[in-house]
């Protein structure tokens, strides 16, 4: 267990990220609204993991992410980088840190600023972040990040309009890298190109990451590029883990109802086999997180759900099945 | 008898910086309840093809060609004649389902709209037929959801109503654009289901157009390939995924990581190079800047041909060269 903590990067301890949304009518007395984007996620990344976090839109995974990083407030709970407290940090306190945590977006082309060139975007972290720097040393780190993620050096003075998706994602993850972080968050950085070039990109992330030590969160929705890349694989819905286990481990034997019905849904690209497989369809809509159910909010929608379901609230904790596979469910 | 027997469809843009070829000579055929898979990247002209049928392609857009309807040249017809059958016979879903339906309307409103402007129904038979077509997509309540807007419903309820809506007057064609690429994997289960009991409760011949390999696997009895606007190979979906017969379809299969493959294989397959710009084609197969399997004839265009029962392809090397057992 020491070493296990001697080497983890990132501690996310019972991390809670609320939104106030309103109140529940016009009325002034009336009680305030929170969304509970995020409520009690703990979780450990060791230096140079991957960690994949899977579930469908309005699970909190996006919450999760940007609250690590700094973009979405922290309501409790604690995030600690490399030992340093994050939650709850200053906004002016943060830029030291910017250079060992960076992220990248799903959208290539609107995170890159239109009136910038391809080299001012990627240099800009490091203008920021190393001011003191020269106007050679930047010249030379940036050099040396676009010829690692295979941008052409003649391209540095044009601007993102002129380039495609998977370009524009490169120009995201060299703008990412120049500041030699120890952590990238993904925030579905795949998920708005096209298959050929999605093979490409990841071929590149996993690249990164063997050859710079880098500890990747890789949020996505498309559940085979996770088990792809991960090391780690974390299944949320409605703001809470339900599942967490070893990529490998989790596809093979998943054993949360939910985490069975997202991999049954799932299309294989194989009409033979996709016509016989049973496909267990999950009824109905993700509930409102602002009145997310009693107990175990997956119930409603749980085909193995009982009565207890309804009143207890389930922990995660370790399967059955052992290892570094740990559930939350009643069933089990 | 076929359904629609598209021919040499061409689809071209005029832009500022030259005519686009969008489509180029593109012709398939689809029977009476039968579904195609219209499998492409961006760019590669699928939506426009969709498009160029409904003849709803941009003011700076033309199609010329043949698509033939039941004894009709639909690219001949004018506004007038092509609402006749829009809606009615061939209807079309979108990618976005939020932005097809009126955000000021009541999903009633909009989908008794339909029925009152193309059958001419009086209020009460169009009520209930919507009623009975809400609960025929499986959305629970319909009574109250009729009075309801878009946005109290979740997205893939929306595309449920969509759905409906296109099969108010019990079409014989539906085109369905990308009609999942918005949804959840979970959601995407439901609606694909729908659409397949659909098809066999209405006999609806469907048109998918989608980039996703999963998705054709699951619903589509044949599939075309396209690229840079050119049908690349086409044929029952089963032999495409078995024995794809062009390097462009192996590209695309083999880069698609596996849900059942275990971490073992750290690198996936990639097709190198990037997305043809439309406005700059090269002059022979447009494949060819990226292919693995490229040689000296590929700087001239690949004729399509028929290589086994039922399959066509458009590639200079040979079945043989590229191991494809027809």
């Amino acid at each position: 267990m020491s070493q296990a903590q001697d080497q983890a990067l990132l501690v996310v301890d019972d991390l809670h990220v609320h939104f106030n949304v309103g109140r529940e009518s016009l009325l002034p007395w009336s009680p305030p609204r929170l969304l509970k984007a995020v409520s009690g996620v703990s979780f450990t990344l060791r230096a140079g993991e991957t960690l994949g976090i899977v579930g469908e839109s309005g699970c909190g995974k996006s919450s999760l992410a940007r609250a690590l990083i700094g973009l979405n407030p922290v309501t409790a709970g604690s995030v600690k980088l490399a030992g340093r407290e994050l939650a709850g940090l200053p906004a002016s306190q943060w830029r030291p840190l910017r250079s060992e945590m960076q992220m990248i977006f799903q959208d290539p082309l609107s995170s890159l600023n239109p009136r910038m060139t391809i080299g001012e975007i990627i240099a800009e972290p490091l203008r920021t972040l190393q001011p003191s720097l020269s106007r050679v040393d930047v010249k030379h780190e940036l050099d040396r990040v676009m010829a690692r993620v295979g941008l052409l050096p003649n391209v540095i003075n044009r601007y993102p309009h002129e380039f495609s998706g998977g370009q524009c994602q490169r120009v995201g993850i060299a703008r990412a890298l120049i500041v030699r972080p120890k952590l990238i968050i993904c925030d579905e950085p795949v998920s708005a190109l096209d298959v050929s070039i999605q093979a490409q990109v990841i071929n590149l992330l996993v690249d990164l990451q063997k050859d710079e030590g880098l500890a990747l969160i890789f949020i996505a929705h498309d559940l085979a590029v996770v088990r792809h890349i991960s090391d780690r694989v974390m299944v949320m819905y409605l703001g809470k883990v339900m599942e967490s286990a070893p990529a490998d481990e989790l596809f093979s034997r998943p054993q949360h109802p939910y985490t069975q019905a997202l991999l049954s849904a799932v299309p294989i690209p194989d009409p033979q086999r996709q016509r016989s497989r049973v496909i267990q369809i999950l009824e109905g809509d993700l509930p409102s997180p602002i009145s997310p159910p009693s107990g175990c909010v997956f119930r409603t929608r749980c085909p193995q759900a009982f009565a207890d379901c309804a009143t207890d609230v389930p922990e995660l904790r370790e399967a059955e099945c052992g290892g570094a596979h740990r559930l939350a469910c009643r069933r089990h | 008898m076929s359904l629609l027997d598209v021919r040499q469809l061409n689809v071209r843009f005029a832009t500022p910086d030259g005519t686009v070829a969008a489509v180029n000579d593109l012709s398939f055929a689809l029977n009476p309840g039968e579904s195609l898979g219209i499998v492409g990247e961006s760019g590669s002209g699928k939506s426009q093809t969709a498009f160029a049928l409904m003849g709803l392609l941009a003011k700076n857009g033309t199609a010329s060609g043949m698509v033939d309807y039941g004894g009709v040249n639909l690219l001949a017809l004018d506004e007038a004649e092509l609402n006749r059958r829009r809606g009615v016979e061939i209807t079309m879903i979108y990618q976005d389902p939020m932005t097809s339906l009126n955000p000021y309307l009541t999903i009633g409103e909009q989908l008794m709209e339909v029925l009152r402007f193309h059958k001419h129904m009086d209020k009460s038979a169009a009520f209930a037929e919507s009623l009975r077509m809400l609960d025929a997509v499986k959305i629970a309540e319909s009574t109250r959801r009729m009075s309801m807007y878009p946005h109290e419903f979740s997205g893939g309820m929306r595309q449920r109503v969509v759905i409906a809506m296109a099969l108010l007057c019990r079409p014989k064609l539906l085109i369905a654009d990308e009609p999942t690429t918005a949804l959840d994997v979970t959601v995407q289960a439901q609606i694909l289901q729908l659409l397949q009991d659909l098809r066999r409760d209405f006999q609806t011949a469907i048109i998918m157009i989608t980039h996703d390999l999963g998705v054709v696997a699951g619903i589509c009895d044949r599939v075309l390939v396209m690229y840079a606007g050119r049908m690349m190979e086409e044929g029952a979906a089963q032999d495409i995924f078995a024995q794809p017969s062009h390097p462009y379809t192996r590209g695309l299969l083999q880069a698609v990581p596996c849900l059942d493959a275990s971490h073992g294989e750290q690198y996936l397959a990639t097709i190198p190079g990037n997305p043809p710009n439309v406005l700059a084609l090269p002059p022979g197969c447009p494949f060819a800047p990226r292919c693995v399997e490229r040689f000296d004839a590929c700087l001239r265009p690949a004729p399509l041909q028929r290589f086994a029962v039922d399959r066509q392809r458009a590639c200079h090397r040979t079945t043989t060269e590229l191991g494809v057992v027809a």
